[in-house]
């Protein structure tokens, strides 16, 4: 359609080969030794959670005589006051606890980036509606919100997951809507703009990806907060079904017998221990590896 | 098509000045544009020039639809671009499009060059389907002077000249009628301004576009601009053809906006005396009173303090907002900046 330009005209491109631009994090990543460890025990925690039946050497419901027992061959961490086997009890119990954790991010991140980076485009009455109820919800830690919303919707599973991932919402929304007002300023959404882009074209394709590094490090961190949020409602009796394994309930019933039998309270401890600081020490890595927005490439 | 393809008529961009954070009260208004008129003529381009802070920035993104005027109007081929329904405005920006300033933040960082210079056909031909899109966008970069290969890489693996001719290749792709330059050259070294430069007149001649072309880089605008609105302080001080303007300035302002340029000769610019204005550019937020250029003028009278002297055809197509400069016969030398003539 057009005709040659002038040879002396044209731009002077290398012939490097196209990088990704995720490759340099990633291996600077790996390099970080806290942060493979942390991915290394999530991974193998996550195959544990998903492989449970498989692994667990017993059922964790089924019941013996040899009641409280101590760590021994055949049970490795030892038997709670019910007979049950703590590793099995365990390992079931890290289902319900990662999935805790993960699910309740995943649906307080969505709600709170939306929120977030509504108030933070659109800006006048809809971020004054949206900032001030999130001002509300910041004046009240997330974990007493966590409490009160189950005590208004009855406990259970579904409900502590809702629970604690609105009592998160807020964390979300009020780090989104920060990067979008920055994000808003960049001369791309002006030229977004100027070719006639819709605004939910501007705010998902252009403002939302440009912002993501804080929401990821937050991401990492929350789900942290989340496995202690529902085993600290499990601990209060809030959270699950009685019977059900879960790290904080498995805690929970170990308090008890702490002077009788001390790993019945340390071992689920542990457990969750491990979990949060191999999360918090990926997030760490990752707050360090994306804060350096784009330098590292040029 | 209308004798005038954008025309600007009294445009005022004020910006509240607020105080108080729960009860907010306007306790100011920074006058960034205040009172700009001019018309823009298809296939020409137009300068717009000052320092920094000038408000030619604030008219750019007044034309393009991203600043609300205070008041005043902007036409674009006869209808005014604020007063537009959703399909007027849609229609409105393929014709009118904008290379930005810096080339570093004025592609997203997280999309390829392929999407990029795409996205204009997404949004406003998303019938086309990929394979076209991909297509078009080829041309687009070859038109531009980018190879085709560099289509799948990221902004931050290229130079600021490629980012910038992605830029424009991104502007051009709907085959719009205006482009708005808004300092398209200014953050690129002086090698690259060249090459940019020369494409962009490439372009203009090739696709017959017409350009507001923003800057502050005199040689540049005189070398690249049909006519040439000078700013100063959210108001048109001078606007003349280029070559008269450059040539016989009238304005005080623009004379020692002229003067201030350096000579690429160390001997002539050692000879030279530069008439150097005195202080700052005052605040927009509390401007001058009368000629807001007075505080800084070598030959403001009294009379300056007070009245605000109206932008006056001196002679055909030259314009000036001064009141002690008057355009004399050829033969006699303009008058001059040192002696203020006699009232």
């Amino acid at each position: 359609m057009m005709s040659e330009l002038a040879e002396s005209n044209r731009a002077v491109v290398d012939d490097a080969p196209p990088r990704s631009r995720w490759l340099p994090w990633r291996k600077q990543l790996l390099r970080d030794k806290k942060a493979l460890f942390g991915l290394i025990v999530l991974a193998v925690l996550t195959l544990t959670a998903i492989l449970a039946p498989l692994i667990a050497p017993y059922d964790p419901n089924a019941m013996d005589f040899m009641m409280m027992e101590g760590p021994s061959l055949a049970h490795p961490l030892g038997v709670d006051d019910l007979g049950r086997d703590l590793l099995s009890r365990l390992i079931h119990g890290s289902r319900i606890s990662l999935f805790v954790g993960f699910s309740t991010v995943a649906l307080a991140l969505i709600a709170g980036v939306a929120l977030g980076v509504i108030a933070g485009y659109f800006g006048g009455i809809a971020d004054t509606i949206i900032m001030r109820y999130i001002d509300l919800q910041w004046a009240f830690p997330n974990f007493i919100i966590a409490v009160y919303l189950v005590a208004v919707f009855g406990t259970g599973l579904a409900n502590v997951i809702v629970a604690v991932s609105l009592a998160f919402v807020d964390d979300f929304a009020r780090i989104a809507r920060g990067m979008v007002l920055t994000i808003k300023q960049e001369q791309y959404v002006d030229a977004a703009r100027t070719l006639g882009a819709s605004h939910n074209r501007i705010m998902w394709r252009h403002i939302l990806p440009n912002a993501t590094a804080p929401i990821i490090v937050q991401a990492t961190v929350s789900v942290s907060y989340a496995i202690l949020a529902e085993a600290g409602l499990s601990f209060l009796g809030l959270g699950v079904e009685a019977d059900t394994p879960t790290w904080g309930l498995i805690l929970a019933d170990g308090r008890s017998f702490i002077s009788r039998a001390w790993w019945i309270g340390v071992f689920p401890g542990l457990f969750i221990m491990i979990t949060v600081l191999s999360i918090n020490f990926l997030g760490d890595a990752m707050r360090d590896v994306l804060d350096v927005r784009e330098v590292k490439a040029d | 098509m209308a004798d005038a393809l954008l025309e600007v008529r009294d445009l005022k961009v004020h910006f509240p000045v607020t105080r108080g954070a729960l009860l907010q009260r306007v306790v100011g208004q920074v006058k960034a544009v205040d009172g700009v008129s001019f018309t823009v003529r298809p296939g020409e381009v137009l300068g717009l020039v000052g320092e920094s802070g000038c408000g030619k920035t604030t008219v750019a993104r007044s034309i393009l639809k991203l600043v609300a005027p205070t008041s005043g109007q902007i036409l674009f081929d006869g209808t005014d671009i604020w007063a537009m329904n959703k399909a007027e405005e849609a229609g409105l920006r393929r014709r009118m499009q904008a290379i930005f300033q810096d080339p570093y933040s004025s592609l997203n960082p997280r999309m390829k060059i392929r999407e990029i210079v795409g996205e204009p056909f997404v949004i406003h031909e998303s019938s086309i389907g990929r394979q076209e899109i991909d297509r078009r966008v080829r041309d687009l970069l070859d038109l531009c002077g980018l190879p085709g290969r560099i289509a799948d890489r990221y902004p931050h693996e290229m130079s600021g000249g490629q980012r910038q001719r992605v830029g424009i290749a991104r502007a051009l792709a709907l085959k719009p009628d205006l482009i708005v330059c808004d300092e398209a050259v200014s953050a690129l070294d002086v090698s690259i301004q060249a090459q940019i430069i020369n494409l962009l007149v490439d372009l203009k001649d090739e696709l017959g576009l017409t350009y507001v072309f923003i800057g502050h880089d005199l040689s540049v605008v005189k070398h690249i601009c049909d006519r040439v609105a000078v700013m100063y302080l959210g108001r048109i001080a001078e606007f003349a053809g280029s070559d008269t303007l450059f040539g016989q300035p009238l304005h005080p302002y623009t004379r020692a906006l002229l003067d201030a340029v350096p000579v690429p000769d160390p001997a002539v610019e050692a000879s030279t005396e530069h008439q150097v204005l005195s202080g700052e550019i005052p605040s927009p937020v509390n401007p001058p009173s009368g000629c807001v250029f007075h505080p800084r003028c070598p030959i403001a009278v009294e009379g300056c303090r007070t009245d605000v002297p109206p932008l006056q055809e001196e002679r055909a197509g030259h314009f000036a907002a001064c009141s002690q400069v008057r355009f004399e016969t050829p033969t006699a030398s303009p008058p001059s900046i040192h002696s203020p003539p006699m009232p």
